[in-house]
């Protein structure tokens, strides 16, 4: 049934950042080289991610393994490229282009220390996101999610003051914590259970285990918090924490790279470890769902109190990634599909917001959404693209994220699970609620009594031409979704 | 040559300490290749151990020919069960015998033959408990390994280390005495110490292995191993001995003579009293496995409270003892758990032998005793920093080290033997090790006191000051230490063949063949 | 009654010897406070287990265990003869097997008139093993001595306590 083809371009997809890597450190007196390697890099990335998008779309998988067997376990590290993988990594890879030129113009604007480091690394944890989405089974998937874990600690910890320390404490302790406490040992019972089978190819791993409406919710909700990237509540701190980051770093791991990687571990579990049949027979989706229901309205709500910033979108994060978890457990072919189109459309949606945030931040020193009257006079290019970033992640036309909503929600009607298409409405509006009044504030209220618009003036155009491109893109998703359509509409049987 | 391997094994070392003994004292220059040039006789030997084990299986080998049940032979047994044990000891002596070159004798080098002969000594022991195959003979073996262990903790210039030394002779001494009256009432029961007949004789009368008599010897030689191994709550000696010992005694002790004892643990379970009688009730292996996790989750805590390196990695040494009796006592359908115990031996050997060499570098030329004393450590000694990450990450059990691959095997037995109480404890004692190893690494990359304010301040970091040894050349602890953590992830890598050479063990034993 | 009593003291009054022993020994190695006399402690456990081995090997009216070597009657009958003092100083009666025709003129001798000797051999070993320990322990104490100027583990661990180690 599956025809897969074995090459070597997904290797060499994630080998493109590794190998900068090494020519990053060897540049580091060079500034001007060091950058251009970031780039050349991405391109190169970018390129073989594209060479492989044919191959998917005609119904094929890429295989390929890196390591046979490994001893005693019998697995291999693998990887294997379907369509949901295509999908994160073509956001993924596209992403990491804008965002080297963004963090060329914040870390240059800033004059921050150890920029070597900061690209050496953003660099390890491209390639880390690539494997996590090329992974083919979940001892490979479980190897990456770590491997990005690790090389994100010294972007989180980047400042190295007092709060960029605690803040990499909360950091790798809530995301090291919970994949020890719960994906390892969710993985190895899966490896008892399947006999050894971990592999994400051919029918789920699970698929005709014997499961109870516990045992299956036990062991589902154990992988779900287990991947605390993904953000479910009580495992969501880490993700206002790491905020301490540079901003291009939130912008790119916290908006996309990271937290995506969690929720894409999620849907990986849902379809590929359990299948949509086995759960549905017991029910324990249910319980994710209420999870990540309770996490999408809680976090809409606490977000509206937050007046720095970034918090205020680290919540609204929070709150679309439980969006996708919810889309995935509710297990209908519209939800699903719905989910993973929502990783590409809150992504460009959500790195517009932050590159907005930093741009800020960069021309005038503020972090605080109190303090952004009237910045819409002076700053119109990124407090316009905010605008369409808020739209994009509110699911209003013209922007992408409408088109996700509208399958997320028919998804949930498909479902019968009318309460839960309630939470989805409710927190579309409360996502319009903590959005407007920011871009209200920015345009349509005065600048506050005694201060001058002397030296404030758009940010370098090196951070404000990515964010407008960000926002060009959240639209263009919206008249072009055709290959997204595609590309999840692989994953779903039947279709 | 390959017939005579059991004997040269334990005859090299010896030799190496009689000639030290001799001559050492005339002249120190003599000691330190005499005791490479011995050690790397016996390492050779036990590398042809496995080889041949491999290939011919077991080696049963008598001491001057003399075949029991004629005279009280001396009776070496080597199968695929300690063959892999025999090239860790070895190993382990070398590179720490690398290590310890004027180490010891830099402050009085009058003692540095007398350290050199224990050394070796030791090591006699330590070959000669993996490979007897007489319960008398390894009682005497035990003592053999536990006098000079005694000898060189006491060596050291630490007050506390002489005191600790002393509680240590004491526990030792009750403990090798409890297995000694447990071997009496075997002997009673069966008239011989020959461990395979007693084995034997197990097997033809069920009325004299059922008898309470053998019980108690079996709860006696339990408590003797129990005491020389530390296992929860018997561990009282061991954090102050390990940890105010000369830094290349603790680099010996502290990965050999744990897990020798756990080996022997687990070789009078399977080679004297057998398996099935061992695990004939589970009350009897829940109760051990609740110690266990009780061992585990009270060594990570103790080490969590720990403001000193050595003391922490003591406290650790607990928790890992934990590890490996509870997997032995797992009693699973296909012994996952026992054969993820018996990796994980020669995997924590290797791990602790890594952090003891690291925090005896740091001891050695940084005079870091505390975790706070190693701030900026990265920069300051970036190869012994990388060796110490990697003992700190197989602790904490992240692939591909041989940590992960350990823990792997012991929660497949846990899942197996539905002891989710033990699975619960491994994790926790993982999250604690990480928590523990974090901190560190973070004290060592950022400096302990972050000044106050935005970045930019990664010159005042290093506060670390070398001091300044010239007699002492640096190269061989950062080389040792590299070599030991580049084997904790060769034994990761190629834990399958290792794993596959224990499965080969444990089939051989006859009692087996039923239960995979 | 007296049948237990016969029993479980009578018939096993070496076992409640050293059980009584090791008491004593793991007692004083406990509860004593002068690091001498938890030696002293140390040893009497030791020598309680020594004492049970040897107990195991005898034999009511047993002789030393030598091989015959000529296998010839008269060395036999000599030899069954010398051995005869060494059972009469035993309290308890003689045994029959003195002449015992199935042991004369045989090469291997007849176990059931010979103490069991492996128990003693092994015993050697174990003093030999105590003596040592027992050596190491005492150097060891000494230079407790000399650095702290006392044996009492109370002082000792006033010093330690006190901080004043000079490590």
């Amino acid at each position: 049934m599956e025809n897969s083809v074995s090459s070597l371009l997904p290797v060499w997809a994630c080998l493109a950042s590794l190998l900068a890597v090494p020519l990053i450190v060897l540049f580091r007196k060079e500034e001007t080289l060091r950058e251009m390697t970031t780039f050349i890099a991405g391109f190169v990335k970018l390129g073989f991610v594209l060479a492989m998008v044919p191959i998917i779309l005609e119904g094929k998988v890429i295989t390929t393994q890196l390591v046979p067997a490994i001893s005693g376990i019998n697995v291999p590290i693998e990887f294997r490229v379907d369509g949901l993988g295509m999908t994160f990594a073509l956001v993924a890879s596209s992403l990491w282009i804008l965002t080297s030129l963004y963090a060329i113009g914040y870390m240059r604007g800033l004059k921050e220390h150890s920029q070597t480091r900061f690209f050496a690394f953003f660099a390890l944890s491209l390639s880390a996101t690539l494997g996590v989405a090329f992974a083919g089974n979940l001892l490979t998937l479980y190897l990456f999610y770590e491997l990005l874990s690790l090389s994100t600690w010294p972007l989180v910890t980047h400042h190295q003051d007092k709060e960029a320390r605690s803040g990499g404490r909360t950091y790798l302790s809530y995301l090291l914590g919970t994949s020890i406490a719960f994906a390892i040992p969710a993985i190895l019972f899966t490896f008892v259970k399947s006999g050894g089978d971990l592999s994400f190819a051919g029918p789920a791993i699970l698929e005709g285990a014997d499961f109870t409406f516990l045992s299956g919710a036990c062991l589902l909700m154990a992988f779900a918090f287990g991947f605390s990237k993904a953000g479910l509540m009580p495992f969501h701190s880490w993700l206002p924490g790491a905020m301490v980051a540079p901003t291009p770093v939130s912008a790119l791991l916290h908006a996309v790279a990271v937290v995506k990687v969690g929720v894409f571990c999620v849907i990986r579990v849902v379809t590929g470890v359990f299948g949509t049949d086995l759960l549905d027979r017991i029910d324990s989706h249910l319980v994710l769902c209420w999870v990540a229901a309770f996490t999408v309205v809680t976090s809409s709500l606490i977000a509206m109190s937050q007046d720095n910033l970034k918090r205020r979108l680290a919540f609204s994060t929070i709150g679309q990634l439980s969006y996708i978890v919810l889309g995935v457990a509710l297990l209908t072919p519209h939800a699903v599909q719905g989910s993973m189109m929502h990783i590409a459309m809150h992504a460009f949606g959500k790195i517009t917001l932050f590159f907005c945030a930093g741009a800020i931040f960069v021309a005038t020193g503020k972090k605080y959404i109190s303090q952004l009257d009237g910045l819409g006079k002076v700053m119109p290019w990124t407090m316009g693209a905010f605008a369409i970033g808020a739209i994009s992640v509110t699911g209003l036309p013209p922007t992408g994220g409408l088109l996700s909503k509208i399958y997320l929600v028919w998804g949930a009607a498909d479902a019968q699970q009318y309460a839960l298409l309630a939470v989805y409405l409710i927190s579309s509006v409360l996502n319009g609620v903590y959005f407007f009044p920011i871009v209200y504030r920015a345009f349509f209220r005065p600048l506050p009594a005694g201060q001058k618009l002397e030296g404030i003036a758009e940010a370098p155009p090196a951070c404000v031409i990515p964010l407008t491109l960000t926002a060009f893109g959240s639209v263009l998703l919206f008249f072009f979704p055709g290959l997204l359509f595609e590309l999840t509409a692989l994953m779903i049987p039947g279709e | 040559m390959t017939d005579q391997i059991p004997a040269i094994l334990v005859l090299a070392p010896l030799f190496g300490a009689l000639i030290i003994g001799l001559a050492g004292q005339k002249d120190h220059r003599v000691c330190f290749p005499v005791t490479i040039v011995s050690l790397l006789v016996s390492l050779f030997a036990a590398f042809g151990a496995v080889v041949e084990v491999v290939r011919s299986g077991e080696i049963d080998y008598f001491m001057g020919g003399w075949e029991e049940p004629i005279g009280i032979g001396i009776h070496l047994h080597i199968d695929s069960l300690n063959a892999p044990l025999l090239v860790a000891i070895g190993i382990v002596s070398v590179l720490v015998a690398i290590f310890s070159i004027r180490r010891i004798g830099d402050k009085n080098t009058e003692k540095t033959p007398h350290f050199y002969s224990l050394y070796l000594m030791l090591c006699v022991g330590l070959f000669g408990i993996t490979i007897a195959g007489d319960a008398f003979n390894l009682f005497v073996l035990i003592e053999v390994s536990s006098l000079t262990s005694y000898g060189l903790i006491a060596m050291g210039s630490s007050r506390r280390g002489t005191l600790a030394a002393f509680n240590y002779v004491l526990m030792g001494t009750v403990g090798a005495s409890f297995y000694l009256l447990g071997v009496g009432y075997l002997y009673l029961m069966t008239g011989t110490l020959n461990m395979q007949e007693i084995h034997t004789i197990f097997l033809a009368n069920p009325d004299i292995a059922s008898s309470k008599a053998v019980a108690i010897s079996f709860i006696l030689i339990l408590i003797g191993i129990w005491i020389k191994m530390a296992f929860f709550p018997l561990y009282g000696w061991l954090p102050n001995a390990y940890s105010y010992c000369p830094s290349s005694s603790a680099c010996i002790l502290a990965p050999l003579m744990t897990k020798i004892s756990v080996y022997v643990m687990i070789r009078v379970m399977l080679g004297v009293f057998g398996i099935e009688w061992v695990f004939a009730s589970p009350g009897y292996s829940n109760l051990v496995v609740w110690l266990a996790v009780i061992a585990i989750l009270a060594g990570s805590m103790l080490a969590l409270a720990q403001r000193e390196i050595k003391k922490m990695l003591c406290y650790l040494i607990v928790a890992e003892v934990g590890y490996m009796v509870g997997g032995a006592w797992l009693a699973d359908e296909k012994l996952w758990g026992l054969t993820g115990s018996l990796y994980h031996i020669l995997g924590d050997a290797a791990m602790t032998l890594c952090l003891f060499l690291a925090a005896g570098i740091f001891a050695k030329r940084f005079n870091a005793i505390e975790i706070e004393d190693l701030e900026g450590l990265f920069k300051k000694a970036p190869w012994t920093a990388a060796g110490f990450v990697v003992g700190a990450l197989a602790m904490i059990g992240v692939p591909p080290t041989c940590g992960f691959f350990s823990k792997f095997y012991l929660i497949r037995g846990g899942i197996e033997a539905n002891h989710w109480e033990f699975v619960v404890a491994l994790l926790v004692s993982s999250l604690v090790n990480a928590v523990l190893f974090f901190r560190i690494f973070e004290i060592a990359f950022f400096g302990n006191k972050p000044p106050e304010g935005h970045g930019h301040h990664e010159e005042e970091v290093a506060e670390l000051k070398e001091e300044h040894h010239p007699e002492i050349p640096t190269w061989t602890g950062t080389s040792s230490l590299l070599v030991a953590s580049a084997i904790v992830i060769l034994l990761g890598i190629f834990n399958g063949e290792i794993v596959e050479l224990i499965r080969i063990g444990l089939e051989d034993l006859p009692q087996f063949a039923s239960r995979l | 009654m007296a049948e237990f009593f016969q029993q479980s003291f009578h018939a096993h009054f070496n076992f409640w010897i050293y059980v009584i022993l090791m008491m004593i020994g793991l007692w004083a190695l406990i509860a004593k406070n002068n690091l001498i006399k938890k030696l002293i402690g140390m040893s009497i456990f030791q020598t309680a287990i020594i004492l049970f081995y040897v107990s195991l090997g005898v034999k009511a009216g047993a002789t030393i265990p030598i091989l015959d070597p000529y296998g010839n009657k008269e060395q036999a009958a000599a030899y069954a003869e010398e051995s005869d003092p060494a059972k009469g100083k035993n309290e308890k009666k003689g045994t029959e097997e003195k002449g015992d025709s199935s042991y004369v003129g045989k090469k291997s001798p007849n176990p059931d008139i010979m103490a069991n000797p492996l128990p003693h051999v092994l015993m050697l070993t174990a003093i030999v093993v105590g003596v040592a320990t027992l050596g190491v322990a005492l150097s060891i104490a000494q230079m407790i001595f000399k650095e702290f100027g006392s044996l009492e583990e109370d002082e000792i661990l006033e010093i330690v306590k006190g901080g004043n180690v000079d490590d």
